[in-house]
């Protein structure tokens, strides 16, 4: 597969005074695909993202988006990107078709409210608060703020975090769904599961520095092939499958 | 525009904007105008050995500014008014027989300086008018206008009510614009916003635009409920309300700057009370917002006189009272627009984006 690079990183770095968050990383995210960012709390794939969204100044390194260097054309990529940042909050005591209009000014686009929210299944919320969403329903709503523009990129920042398994399975099959529109998707998790199921590649980031890169099954079967083995014999389904099982797939409201 | 929009939207309905911006005043406005409201009516004693049947009497009783006290003994009367308590003179006219038929013996007190003279210039005119009664000569029309316009009250409401438009314009310039940048701060909403290809300006444009369209609702509420409720002077109408309206803007502007500064030095929500406390504080006690600041002794004056509300109390009054186009508040203008300098300069300086 002779795949287009969309991003490219290259030996990016980012110190903050004397800490060195990102310490040289270079990798590409290819058109089309779910690319994950993996790594512990601290390892800096959030600044890596924030860098490459614009959010953020390098220290030194180079980065181009789309054909575009963060460098020159920020104000160009932030047309082409959409952005979900880890806990961002929306204006205050607006309800969600409110909001809709809101970023559609900001990005000069006439969209409906209700075309975004038909996305992602929130047509029923438009006229609640943000706040008064549930988790599941934030996450969502946040992914239908990042489609506004249309944007070639998304980049989603740990968007299962604190989800149940129902909400979290939703996401990923929105995300998929996504994915499937032609658009890349950058995502950062904690959840391995979630990468192996959801991600098309993943690169490992610890400690400022990438310490792989590659296709979950790769990855996996490159460990067992080093003779690594599991202690506790593989069943055929897990403990979340038998949640599923028990509680019904249909997502929860509230 | 979309931010000035949803910002709008979101002031509407934040409760404690619409509180401190519309309810607040208006509370106070009623409030004090009740209590002062007595400022309209003078009242007056009239001493036992007075004589009724005069034309002076006459004229006093009719205008409704004077309210005359009969009932009260001699000694009753003159305690009371040493006091200042429900008496603010006392009045005896006398029969006489010489060139003066009247003479009229005026007690005042400095209990009640303010209303003494309210008299006084009343009497004064009321003296005009009836000793060019017995003048075979016709007086001039013009003469006898000029003392009917010295006649026209200086209402409790037309004091308050500008003092109390710059308390509303003091509070929601900047306690509103520090808790909405702090709280969008905090909550990355202007991160958010930065990951769109909105410009830096465009969001403190917005922000300021909504804030100005809703104080102006809001100071238009209170001129016209101060103007068709309490009786609030507007001397030319519209043209004083819309003259009211651009130094509404213009405070504003200048207190918007004392919001960012807050916005920018407040680590948490719970750390802007205080700090727009220290700022407006001191500007609606000694401001002239309630009392005229020539009632403080003079160190205060000078602090007085430094704050930017001071000039803006003033100007307000000047145009809504006196009439005057905001070519003749220049001076206030001059002082606000060099606080505004100050404020800015503070503000570029200590603004945070994120």
């Amino acid at each position: 597969m002779a795949k287009q690079p969309i991003i490219t990183v290259k030996n990016l770095v980012k110190n903050y005074g004397d800490f060195a968050a990102v310490k040289g990383i270079s990798f590409d995210v290819y058109d089309g695909e779910i690319f994950g960012l993996l790594g512990p709390n601290g390892a800096g794939k959030t600044t890596t993202l924030e860098i490459i969204e614009t959010l953020r100044d390098k220290t030194s390194g180079e980065v181009t988006v789309d054909g575009l260097s963060i460098d020159n054309d920020a104000n160009k990529i932030k047309q082409r990107i959409g952005v979900q940042l880890q806990s961002a909050g929306y204006y205050p005591n607006l309800n969600l078709s409110e909001l809709i209009t809101l970023f559609c000014g900001l990005y000069g686009i006439d969209k409906t409210p209700t075309e975004m929210l038909e996305k992602v299944a929130l047509t029923d919320k438009a006229k609640s608060k943000y706040k008064e969403l549930s988790g599941g329903q934030k996450q969502r709503f946040s992914i239908a703020t990042t489609l506004i523009n249309n944007p070639k990129i998304i980049f989603l920042d740990e968007p299962t975090t604190g989800l149940d398994p129902q909400a979290r399975r939703n996401l990923w099959d929105l995300i998929r769904e996504i994915r499937d529109n032609g658009t890349t998707v950058v995502i950062t998790t904690h959840y391995m599961d979630e990468a192996e199921e959801l991600c098309d590649r993943v690169a490992f980031v610890d400690g400022g520095r990438i310490v792989g890169i590659d296709t979950p099954n790769h990855f996996i079967d490159q460990l067992v092939e080093s003779g690594f083995e599991r202690k506790k014999q593989v069943k055929m389904a897990n403990l979340e499958d038998v949640f599923i099982n028990l509680t019904g797939k249909e997502w929860r409201e509230g | 525009m979309a931010i000035a929009v949803a910002s709008f939207r979101s002031i509407i309905r934040s409760p404690s904007a619409v509180v401190f911006s519309l309810a607040f005043p208006l509370i106070f406005i009623v409030v004090f105008a009740n209590i002062g409201g007595s400022a309209v009516s003078v009242e007056v004693g009239v001493a036992k050995t007075c004589d009724t049947i005069n034309p002076v009497y006459q004229v006093l009783k009719k205008t409704g500014v004077v309210h005359l006290i009969k009932d009260q003994s001699t000694a009753d009367m003159a305690s009371n008014l040493s006091k200042g308590r429900g008496m603010d003179a006392i009045i005896n006219i006398q029969k006489n027989e010489g060139r003066t038929p009247y003479t009229l013996h005026v007690q005042y007190t400095n209990a009640s300086e303010q209303k003494g003279s309210i008299l006084k210039s009343l009497l004064n005119s009321i003296f005009y008018q009836i000793n060019s009664m017995g003048n075979p000569n016709p007086q001039p029309v013009a003469e006898i206008k000029a003392t009917t316009i010295k006649g026209r009250e200086y209402k409790y409401i037309d004091f308050l009510l500008p003092g109390m438009l710059g308390f509303s314009l003091l509070s929601s310039g900047v306690f509103g614009t520090a808790f909405v940048f702090l709280s969008l701060r905090l909550t990355l909403v202007i991160k958010r916003f930065f990951a769109t290809p909105v410009k830096k300006y465009s969001i403190v444009l917005g922000e300021a635009l909504a804030r100005l369209v809703f104080s102006w609702i809001g100071a238009l509420f209170i001129i016209l409920v101060g103007h068709y409720f309490f009786g609030f002077t507007l001397i030319h109408g519209i043209t004083t309300v819309a003259n009211m309206l651009i130094l509404s803007a213009l405070g504003l502007i200048v207190f918007m700057g004392f919001g960012f500064i807050i916005s920018g030095i407040a680590k948490n929500d719970s750390s802007v009370p205080p700090l727009s406390n220290i700022i407006t504080m001191p500007q609606f006690l000694l401001s002239g917002t309630f009392f005229a600041t020539t009632a403080f002794p003079t160190w205060l004056q000078g602090l007085s006189n430094i704050l930017p509300l001071t000039y803006l109390n003033k100007a307000m009054r000047d145009v809504a009272f006196e009439g005057a186009g905001l070519g003749d508040v220049t001076k206030d203008l001059v002082v606000l627009g060099i606080w505004f300098i100050i404020v800015y300069a503070v503000a570029v300086k200590t603004f945070k984006w994120e």
